[in-house]
């Protein structure tokens, strides 16, 4: 994740791009006012991209002087498996060369069922878990039931959309249960994509190649969970905007007894010193 | 990266498309289908910039199936592609054009089969066999040299091997299944995916 230190002033100009006119429309603007929503100067990105640019930040900042280069340095992950959804992510954020903070929450919870790993930008990643939230919260309160993951993802999509082309970078993996396991990412370019393993983040390369070799739909909960964190271990070892520690969550049918349904498997917050970072 | 390609037949029309999803150099997914069915016989296949691709398809989908309900009948192949071309004609001068490359195939009870190659320029043509992407580069000669306008249906589908075994010989990049689908009078059918092992 990385942190942006310095306030982004509020654009004075009242001429908006028309790509926001749906918010204007949409009802009370989600409770957020309006300027806010707006991104200043919006801009198409251009298509033909380098091939690792979605690890680099979009070269022209018409508004904001960025101190430094921002890097989405993370290594998230998820997968299905027989015993549901496991979802793993270190847990450093960094701006630039410093690691700003070394114990982040990556992995969100946004109802009894459904987790959101996060990378991108810190900043824009945690504004949008709780934009989710309570949109989720709202939905269930005026329906009577809780929305599908398929279409928690296509709301969260949709709501992304006018900020594309502009400077906002997230990406997010719904990870979740609902009449079955489901694993949904979503990001700021507007893909959505559903599938049974994604790693998402500058340490991800690193991830799958690890995930590939041993992932099955047979392991067994410990299986998995192993498997989940040495995969970010191997992340963080060799990518150096990913460390610190590894957080894992395990998501499976709710009990009938209606139990807990969030298995912290391991969150550390103490970084121990030797080569085991987890 | 993204490969289409559609042949047209005296009386059908056969697409396919590759099968990966992917994220600058990451492959997020080997089994993503990128072709929308607009009605029973018209079908869109779309490539292009991440979210551009989903948004727009279901957009034109949306509206090809309104068309119906409002009407009573279905939008023809040709009517629906004009369609797509005038929305996209429509938001190329905006501040948010869809950066999308489509191919269009159908069946007109009345016209028969038929093939529309659109860019990301929105220009339309209506053309025997096309293809998107860098691989139309290696396969568009292919189909130049074989391609006749009475083939069969397995000849057609022999002919999509061909240019698969040119790729999976001469592209740089993997692309290791493809979905294909025909076209014709009865609906819209889906063939054996077609997957070639590494060479």
């Amino acid at each position: 994740l990385a942190m942006a230190s310095g306030s982004i002033p509020f654009p004075t100009s009242d001429c908006y791009n028309l790509r926001c006119s749906r918010l204007e429309t949409s009802e009370n603007n989600c409770g957020v006012p309006l300027h806010f929503f707006i991104p200043p100067l919006p801009h198409s990105s251009s298509f033909i991209n380098t091939p690792l640019s979605s690890f680099c930040p979009p070269k022209n900042s018409m508004t904001v002087q960025k101190p430094f280069r921002l890097a989405h340095g993370t290594t998230t992950l998820g997968f299905i498996f027989q015993g549901g959804v496991i979802a793993a992510a270190d847990t450093r954020a960094s701006a630039g060369g410093l690691v700003a903070c070394p114990a982040v929450h990556k992995i969100t919870p946004i109802h009894s069922h459904l987790v959101v790993t996060s990378s991108g930008s810190g900043a824009d990643c945690m504004l949008w878990e709780r934009i989710l939230i309570r949109e989720i919260r709202l939905y269930q309160l005026r329906h009577g039931h809780r929305l599908s993951i398929r279409a928690t993802a296509k709301l969260l999509s949709s709501m992304l959309h006018p900020f594309k082309g502009t400077e906002m970078c997230v990406a997010l993996t719904l990870c979740g249960w609902d009449n079955g396991p489901k694993l949904i990412y979503v990001c700021s370019d507007g893909a959505r994509l559903q599938g049974d393993v994604f790693s998402v983040g500058s340490g991800s390369p690193y991830a799958y190649g690890v995930l590939d070799r041993e992932l099955r739909w047979s392991l067994s909960k410990g299986e998995a969970i192993s498997l989940a964190r040495e995969a970010v271990f191997r992340a963080t070892h060799r990518d150096a905007y990913s460390g610190n520690n590894v957080d894992l969550f395990h998501i499976t049918k709710s009990l009938e007894s209606g139990n807990v349904l969030f298995d912290v498997v391991h969150q550390s917050r103490k970084s121990k010193r030797g080569k085991n970072k987890s | 990266m993204e490969y289409l390609i559609g042949i047209q037949g005296p009386d059908f029309v056969l697409v396919a498309a590759d099968n990966v999803a992917a994220s600058s150099i990451i492959q997020m997914k080997h089994d993503y289908d990128k072709m929308f069915k607009l009605s029973e016989k018209i079908l869109l296949l779309c490539v292009g910039e991440a979210g551009d691709t989903v948004q727009f398809a279901e957009y034109i989908q949306k509206n090809v199936q309104l068309y119906k309900m409002r009407n009573g009948y279905e939008l023809s192949p040709s009517a629906a592609a004009n369609f797509t071309r005038k929305n996209l004609a429509d938001y190329l001068r905006s501040r948010t054009p869809y950066h999308v490359n489509l191919l269009l195939a159908g069946y007109d009870d009345t016209d028969g089969p038929g093939l529309y190659y659109m860019d990301y320029l929105s220009s339309l043509a209506k053309a025997p066999f096309a293809a998107h992407g860098y691989g139309a580069y290696l396969t568009l000669s292919i189909l130049d040299r074989y391609y006749r306008p009475d083939l069969s249906r397995d000849e057609a589908v022999d002919l999509l091997k061909k240019c698969a075994e040119e790729l999976n010989k001469r592209f740089i990049l993997n692309l290791p299944s493809f979905t294909v689908r025909l076209i014709d009078k009865e609906g819209i059918h889906d063939l054996e995916k077609l997957t070639l092992g590494a060479k």
